[in-house]
């Protein structure tokens, strides 16, 4: 061992003192319980699943799943297998966590910004409802909103209308539904084209201000483009794209499309709970600007707005950007709280109903636990390198 | 060496609480003194809890009865409510000792689940409740509407069936626990209400106002509900199925909790059997031999049991239908104790 | 004399003029200090008129205080007693079910027992919190080690004549705080443990810390609830068995714990190397070092980190509803089944009862954490 090639004084050290064999034995005792452990749990698993004859392995996910949902962004019906069923599931949870993500992001930065502003009446209404908001149980929240929504809204046949094609009522929220024909493709061309423009015309006047201190439009000009093109494409192509109605036929709305009260009151519960702690991260961050910087941007005649964006906003990033990254990571987790509420996400609808109909809970659990990692993990990949490349460039 | 803790804490408790070593179920509950039987999370009738938390219901007569054959005291049982969806897990783990929460007897269940199913204690079908309001008469009426229903429940598969093969579409809201189910129902998120004919009756107690609400004469499915144990312990299969035998014999041969006592005096062999007079019944299920008599006496026979808890004199008012003895025009059959 | 037109006392000071102080500059100020400013002003006084007047009257002073069933709560066209437009909150609800919310299905005759643990538990939560009372060394490990044992004892019962209770029994708040405190308990420790452990030198040690921690914090609470109320049975050797609720808290506990690793680890890198340095200097062990250096100054700077911690968990308390455990929300959910209580307020009314419950805990702490931060941040401030 390399004890015995050192020099004499750690040999004189006890072999049981030594500070590196203390950690060889420590570490390879670890790991000699995990790996027992993980045996042992194994085998307890495998010789229970086999004495009570428990069917096991993935062969389910290709048998007919036999039930319907709520909600379907891909199509599905009965006829769909268990497979298609997780699918539809894990999209509604993409859904739910993607829309609620960006609404909490706006929210939560208003209120943020409130809380700071010299108004004082609107820093205290931010600040009330800050402290309110997070310091009550998503789970009541989530009840709250759904009990709130469903009781007061009206039943389908006297649906509140909004230029009758909006119906607000206890089955949810009907709207029209575009439909697209073949020739929509032109004003998706169209659209994708505004938006490399866009990003030329950002580019190309970034430099120009950088080589001549002569600033453009962008933001404005930007916009006209991004409008512009697909609405010329929309009447050159002919307008292709039209919109189905929905309307009150029997009991309840049919056509165009409906979005249920379970993902309204999910995504109003997600977004108001999650904002209350985006806006105290921005907060916090907006104040780790000292400052003397927005003080020393004010002497070179910067105007409020650009201190804001140019000196301010990009230094508070920094700060904001990691619990940001948390507070998105928890919103996704959260939305499995959809299951109190029968919202028809991953959790409810693969580990609900799947698992009841299978009876298979170790598979299904393990495939659910692993998609909520891998989302996990795919979030902060990605905040990771947009963290890093907003980082302080030292010279 | 910190892991180590985590994992050692872990196993520590685990170590604590073990009991004792693998054995047959029965003998598991002789050691731990009590039957852990899982029940609903509160159904009127089936399995529902008081304000102090004592359960009652045709379900939780089955654990008693259980309870019974094996200590001769039908107290000696734990209830674990579950949802619908835990239920099979919870056997399958051994969680509980058996399932008694009005669930339905199906192929994939008795055979894929590792599950067996000791018989039947109550014959259902699915049935639709809706408002009176609406002026729906029958099911074929209910196109486009929007329905609530309890998730992973053979109901939630009939009533897809139901609908598709009637080309209905519908819209389909399942909830978890049954009470989320009746609260949604209750608030007028669903147009209909579908689930087990009895389960509906129980239910509709929990409305508002129970009159304003009807349920449609079409039974679509087939609900057998009874008793479920797991696969692998054919000794304990056969106390939970015998002990549920008991209680309809009992009632054939017109032994109730009232007149058991003189009863075994009787002459007749059939009732000396049953009652442990005769034979040695009991034993070679591995309890006493007056198992059958302790259930009659504290639980009481079949039709007690549903006459006390869904009966006609009960607010649930369920007549006996085809839940009545096979001699009496219905299908509740148990074979001899001989 | 002549010198009548002199004056000998100071002319009386005038107030400032109102553009510079008092409530009319403090308004001009503070409320409309641009037109922006004023158009958000005029625009949240509006809000406050619509809903404060409506919010008062649902509150208070339409609410039913006292009533023995929902009728009294609902408006003429449910049967009630009220108006048809009516609303207000239905607090004889929680009233009349407050028992229930309280302990749950817990035997009313032994109910002094659980008020019994909560009073000698708020007793050294004061004694601990407040700083001017001495001894704090002795109430921590009052609290940390006895405490728990005398909670087991008089909860549990089994033991010295009391009666068994088992825990399906045990609900409402009792379970909240059974789950919240045991969870705190455990996973401060254990958190401290995994922290050091990821950034231990021991590669092994580092892996093994990182992927449990990383593992607990990327699934959702209810998966793990989930695994522990009904799939943890399935891993264990034939015949073992213990309490649902029991697995539970472990499960709510090793959550917690993985999150707590992360924060303590925050305050382990706030700490310069010097200070190991020194530590190694003096010639003291991994764990002196540790114990009498490092993590002294590490947890102090993470105090606000960790009361958040304890908040978010205790508001997680409300997720082992899903796995069938009565705890506060749990109750109230039950209760709201009663027919006898149905009315169109009552489940409003209960969950607003439930949220000012939880809302009192959590805001309590983060005035501690804050009042701790300041305190312990003198000198560092700008």
């Amino acid at each position: 061992m390399s004890v015995s090639t050192e020099k004499d004084d750690s040999a004189r050290v006890p072999l049981w003192n030594d500070p590196n064999v203390r950690g060889l034995v420590s570490q390879i005792v670890l790991i000699a319980f995990i790996v027992w452990f993980g045996y042992e749990l194994f085998s307890n698993y495998a010789s229970n699943i086999a004495k009570r004859n428990i069917a096991t392995g993935f062969g389910f996910l290709s048998t007919t799943a036999g039930f319907s949902i709520a909600q379907t962004l891909i199509p599905y019906t009965e006829e769909s297998s268990y497979g298609q069923a997780f699918l539809v599931g894990l999209l509604n949870t993409l859904l739910v966590s993607g829309i609620g993500i960006f609404f909490a992001t706006i929210l939560g930065v208003l209120l943020g910004i409130a809380r700071l502003s010299k108004n004082w009446i609107i820093a205290k209404l931010a600040t009330m409802y800050v402290e309110t908001l997070r310091n009550i149980p998503l789970l009541l929240q989530i009840y709250f909103w759904y009990v709130a929504v469903l009781g007061v809204l009206p039943m389908p046949r006297n649906a509140a209308s909004l230029l009758d094609s909006f119906y607000l009522h206890k089955r949810g929220l009907s709207m029209p539904k575009p439909i697209f024909d073949s020739a929509a493709v032109i004003v998706l061309l169209a659209l994708i084209a505004a938006i490399v423009l866009v990003v030329f015309l950002s580019r190309w006047s970034r430099k120009r201000q950088e080589a001549t201190g002569e600033q453009f439009p962008v933001f404005l000009s930007s916009l006209g483009i991004l409008i512009a093109l697909p609405v010329v494409a929309y009447f050159l192509s002919g307008s292709p794209i039209h919109l189905e109605y929905s309307v009150l036929k029997g009991f309840n709305f049919r056509g165009g499309m409906t979005l249920i009260p379970e993902f309204m009151a999910l995504l109003l519960a997600l977004v108001l709970y999650t904002a209350s702690f985006i806006a105290e991260i921005v907060r916090a961050g907006i104040q780790a600007v000292s400052h003397g910087q927005t003080e020393a941007a004010g002497a070179l005649g910067l105007r409020p707005g650009q201190i804001l964006r140019q000196v301010v906003i990009p230094q508070a990033l920094r700060v904001i950007i990691p619990p940001l990254t948390s507070q998105y990571l928890n919103l996704t987790k959260n939305s499995s709280l959809a299951a109190a509420i029968a919202y028809p996400d991953v959790m409810h609808t693969f580990a609900g109903i799947v698992l009841n109909q299978t009876g298979q809970a170790v598979e299904i659990i393990l495939i659910t636990m692993a998609v909520y990692l891998t989302i996990s993990l795919l979030t902060s990949m990605f905040m990771n390198w947009y963290n890093a490349k907003i980082a302080l460039v030292e010279r | 060496m910190k892991k180590l803790m985590v994992t050692a804490a872990l196993g520590a408790v685990m170590g604590l609480a073990a009991g004792a070593a693998s054995a047959g179920t029965i003998e598991d509950v002789k050691a731990k003194g009590f039957v852990q039987c899982g029940v609903s999370q509160g159904l009127p009738g089936f399995s529902n809890p008081d304000d102090k938390g004592n359960w009652t219901g045709l379900d939780v007569d089955v654990c008693r009865a259980v309870a019974a054959a094996v200590f001769g005291d039908a107290s000696k049982v734990k209830y674990t409510p579950l949802s619908a969806k835990e239920r099979f897990t919870a056997l399958q783990s051994g969680e509980i000792d058996m399932l008694s929460r009005n669930t339905t007897w199906t192929a994939t269940r008795d055979t894929a689940l590792g599950l067996n199913f000791a018989g039947v204690n109550y014959y259902d079908g699915q049935g639709f409740m809706v408002r009176k309001s609406l002026g729906v008469s029958s099911a074929l009426e209910l196109s486009g509407a929007a329905v609530c229903t309890n998730t992973g429940t053979t109901t939630e598969l009939n009533v897809a069936d139901y609908f598709r093969s009637h080309k209905m579409p519908y819209e389909i809201v399942a909830f978890e626990k049954s009470d989320e189910v009746v609260q949604a129902y209750n608030a007028g998120r669903c147009d209909v209400y579908t689930t087990d004919a009895s389960g509906l009756y129980a239910q509709r107690l929990k409305l508002t106002k129970p009159d304003e609400h009807i349920v449609l004469p079409e039974i679509i499915s087939k609900e057998p509900l009874g008793p479920v144990v797991r696969q692998g312990d054919d000794q304990w299969f056969n106390l939970v199925k015998w002990s549920l035998f008991a209680m309809v014999n009992a009632e054939e041969m017109g032994v109730t909790s009232a007149n058991v006592d003189e009863m075994k005096k009787s002459t007749n062999p059939a009732i000396r059997r049953l009652l442990g007079v005769e034979g040695k019944f009991g034993e070679n299920m591995g309890v006493s031999n007056d198992w059958a008599f302790n259930i009659v006496k504290q639980v009481g026979n079949y039709g007690e049991a549903f006459d006390r808890n869904v009966g006609p004199k009960t607010p649930l008012g369920i007549a006996r239908g085809v839940n009545a003895l096979w001699s009496k025009g219905g299908i509740q059959y148990a074979p001899p104790i001989r | 004399m002549s010198d009548h037109y002199i004056r000998k006392e100071d002319a009386p000071l005038l107030p400032p003029p109102s553009s510079v102080a008092g409530p009319v500059h403090w308004i001009r100020e503070n409320l409309f200090s641009g037109w922006f400013n004023s158009i958000m002003t005029l625009l949240a006084i509006y809000v406050l008129v619509v809903t404060v007047p409506g919010l008062v009257e649902y509150l208070f002073i339409n609410a039913v205080w006292d009533s023995v069933d929902g009728k009294a709560c609902r408006p003429a066209a449910g049967g009630g007693p009220n108006p048809a437009d009516w609303s207000g909150a239905c607090w004889s609800f929680a009233k009349a079910k407050f028992g229930f919310f309280m302990y749950g299905f817990y035997p009313d005759a032994l109910r002094w027992r659980v008020d019994l643990t909560g009073v000698i538990g708020a007793v050294g939560l004061v004694l601990l919190l407040i700083e001017t009372i001495p001894h704090k060394r002795w109430t921590a490990v009052f609290m940390l080690f006895v405490y728990p044992v005398i909670a087991y004892i008089l909860l549990s019962g089994g033991m010295f004549n009391l009666e068994y209770v088992e825990t399906n029994r045990w609900g409402g708040i009792l379970v909240t705080l059974v789950v919240a405190i045991t969870g705190i308990v455990v996973s401060l420790p254990l958190g401290i443990l995994l922290a050091l452990g990821r950034r231990s030198k021991m590669p092994a040690m580092r892996f093994a810390s990182v992927l449990f921690i990383e593992i607990w914090r990327g699934v959702p609470l209810i998966t793990v609830l989930f695994m522990a109320s009904v799939m943890l049975p399935l891993f264990l050797p034939e015949g073992v068995h213990f309490d649902k609720l029991l697995r539970c808290l472990i499960g709510v506990a090793l959550f917690s714990t993985a999150y707590m690793a992360e924060v303590v680890r925050g305050g382990l890198q706030a700490i310069v190397r010097g200070q190991y340095e020194g530590a190694q200097a003096l010639g003291l062990s991994y764990w002196k070092t540790m114990g009498l250096i490092i993590l002294p100054q590490a947890l102090k700077l993470v105090i606000p980190g960790i009361v958040n911690t304890f908040i978010g968990l205790f508001k997680d308390t409300t997720l082992v509803l899903i796995v069938g455990i009565l705890d506060l929300l749990g109750t109230v959910q039950t209760g709201l089944t009663d027919a006898k209580w149905f009315s169109p307020n009552t489940a409003t009314s209960a969950y607003i009862f439930t949220a000012a419950i939880f809302w009192a805990f959590c805001f309590a702490m983060s005035r501690y954490s804050i009042y701790m931060e300041n305190k312990l941040h003198t000198g560092h401030k700008r």
